[in-house]
């Protein structure tokens, strides 16, 4: 096997003789050179590569900001603005740091939803949706402890707020929010540990993220029509026909990332932050980072339901948002993968994709002010339950339903007869099908 | 002596089980307790725990007037109640959400020493300087989810489900105090 490879990638003796010892130029080829890609991806098929380019980005970003960082509580805010101000380029590094931890979650919730419209956690890719899962969860407990360093108002008073939710659990709370602390307050020693937790985190995300592309290099992508390749014409290789693509998409991401980072940088933050910790005395109003918003609104919506207290039962719903994701394989039930066969199922999806982003928008808001002003009793808190009950209500009552009562739209014979079907012979894709050959020559 | 079973091989089987459950046992031990530092790190150092008390001298505070200290990092609220608010916190009403008898939270009727931490979710609230939002009961006021505090500390109205925290504090003398 490796011989084969040895002989069709390229390289001289030198390559030979490494990969020979331990093969990385022919796994490079295998996996990135020749895997086998449906030839109909779109472009949302580019946001997983983009959030690869992102990790790196922050994880090369983040490296060079650890080394002029201080995480000490009375020198942590000075020493970010010793960076901004003072040494070469710092306002470039961390203006990039901070807006990229905005865009990753851009282009992940983007790569999240892809996966849901296109039934990309569906059988047999239910780990590779799952270690998806983790990556996310990964990067919201690095964002929060990252938001923590600056040591602004926000950092703090949001610190404070997040650890305290643990103090809701029963009986051993008091002492497990002590024990996050490391003392009695949000202080020097929580500031520490956080600081380690930030710099670790994204290198476990690293690890995951491998598992997440060995997994899908066993299973294979999913595409826009959900039906698995059945035969070569079915597929091209991965190199130059989606690297082309991804740099490209990645050239059009560049661009409206250098406009916010050099024209508008303080876009996604809050002024707030700019003002020094401060433990005696709390902001106005203390809202997360904007990646956070639906869940916040989820957190601050959900009532004491039975004998469970409103703070408890919040807490639970917040986590619970998050981790029914890791059910969705079971729930969504339908046999038909993409949803542009599920002519229910798209109308639902959209509502849901409203409904996310509406909780976003509750989460952002005072809860006890009116939606409208003509109708004052309507508060925000009335459409964060609203929209927090729709969010779980289509998870657990609309996917199963649908899964039995929808009748999905006939499926194409195969990718590539749909694809050449719709361009009525000849054109780009035609001549796609016969480069395929070709290339295998 | 137990009669030992032996397969065709010769091998004692008991014997075999024993051993691999013993050392799985011991293994399993050895690793929890070598963990345990390591969660144990994650525990207020001694450091921090010396600082765990402090003492505040009430001389210099006047009737009505409230002033802040800092134990353990966080705000204590120390106020010299005046009559009237001694007296608003003696009826309290019935269906408290944290029902507490104003007695059971002072030790002297003129002083009241609360945690100012909202048992909410931990902001600090307001109330303590002149012209602040003492809420709709002449106590405490916290901006974060809007919790009503009374004069006694408790919660009367809002999200939070506890009372200020009364924290362990003895006077020294009539005039000074001992908190931790």
């Amino acid at each position: 096997m490796s011989a084969h490879s040895i002989e069709t990638g390229s390289g001289g003796g030198l390559v030979k003789w490494i990969d020979s010892r331990l093969p990385i130029f022919s796994y490079m080829q295998k996996e990135y050179g020749e895997y086998p890609a449906p030839r109909n991806f779109n472009y949302w098929w580019n946001f997983g590569a983009l959030a690869m380019f992102l990790l790196v980005t922050m994880i090369v970003t983040g490296l060079w900001l650890a080394m002029q960082y201080t995480p000490h509580v009375d020198l942590a805010f000075d020493s970010v603005q010793r960076i901004m101000r003072d040494v070469n380029s710092g306002w470039f590094i961390r203006l990039v740091h901070v807006n990229g931890g905005s865009f990753f979650f851009i282009v992940v919730y983007i790569h999240i939803f892809r996966g849901m419209y296109y039934g990309s956690f569906k059988a047999p890719r239910e780990l590779l949706w799952m270690l998806g899962v983790i990556i996310l969860l990964l990067m919201m407990a690095t964002a929060f402890m990252g938001y923590v360093l600056p040591w602004g108002q926000l950092s703090f008073w949001g610190a404070t707020v997040i650890t305290n939710l643990f103090s809701a659990i029963p009986l051993v709370g008091d002492s497990i929010v002590t024990w996050l602390w490391g003392g009695f307050t949000v202080d020097n020693p929580t500031l520490n540990r956080f600081y380690a937790l930030h710099f670790l985190l994204p290198f476990l995300i690293v690890g995951v993220v491998g598992l997440h592309v060995v997994a899908l290099h066993v299973t294979g992508s999913n595409n826009p029509l959900g039906i698995e390749p059945k035969s070569q014409q079915d597929t091209v290789p991965f190199h130059p026909y989606y690297t082309v693509k991804d740099s490209f998409g990645l050239g059009v991401f560049l661009v409206i990332f250098a406009a916010v980072v050099f024209f508008a940088p303080d876009f996604f933050s809050e002024p707030e932050n700019y003002e020094k910790a401060d433990f005696l005395k709390t902001p106005e109003e203390i809202v997360p980072e904007w990646y956070f918003l639906p869940f916040f609104a989820i957190l601050r919506s959900v009532p004491a339901i039975w004998f469970v207290e409103a703070k408890l039962a919040g807490v639970i719903a917040m986590f619970g948002s998050i981790f029914v994701l890791f059910a969705l394989p079971w729930l969504d039930t339908a046999k038909v993968r993409s949803g542009k066969f599920r002519p229910i199922f798209r109308w639902f999806f959209l509502i849901f994709l409203v409904d996310c982003l509406l909780l976003g928008f509750v989460g952002g808001k005072p809860p006890n002010s009116p939606v409208f002003e003509s109708i004052e009793s309507f508060e925000f808190i009335d459409l964060g339950r609203i929209t927090t009950a729709w969010y779980f209500i289509h998870f657990f009552i609309i996917l199963p339903l649908l899964g039995r009562f929808e009748r999905p739209l006939p499926l194409p014979d195969s990718i590539s007869a749909a694809v050449l079907g719709s361009h009525s012979g000849g054109g780009p894709a035609a001549s796609g099908a016969t480069a395929k050959p070709m290339e295998k020559a | 002596m137990t009669e030992q079973v032996q397969d065709h091989d010769g091998h004692d089987e008991d014997r075999r089980d024993f051993l691999y459950i013993a050392t799985g046992a011991f293994a399993a031990t050895i690793g929890a307790a070598a963990i345990w530092p390591f969660i144990d790190a994650w525990n207020p150092s001694a450091d921090v725990l010396a600082q765990a008390s402090t003492e505040v001298d009430l001389g210099a505070i006047e009737e009505g007037q409230s002033v802040t200290v800092v134990w353990r990092g966080k705000p204590v609220f120390i106020r010299h109640r005046t009559g009237t608010e001694i007296s608003s916190a003696d009826e309290p009403p019935d269906g408290l959400p944290d029902p507490q008898s104003d007695g059971d939270r002072v030790l002297k009727p003129e002083w009241l020493v609360v945690v100012g931490i909202c048992t909410h979710l931990g902001c600090v609230p307001l109330g303590q300087k002149v012209g602040e939002n003492r809420g709709e009961f002449g106590g405490w006021f916290c901006p974060c989810h809007g919790s009503h505090y009374d004069t006694s500390g408790r919660i009367r109205k809002g999200p939070a489900p506890r009372n200020l925290e009364v924290p362990e504090y003895a006077f020294l003398t009539d005039t000074s105090i001992r908190i931790g």
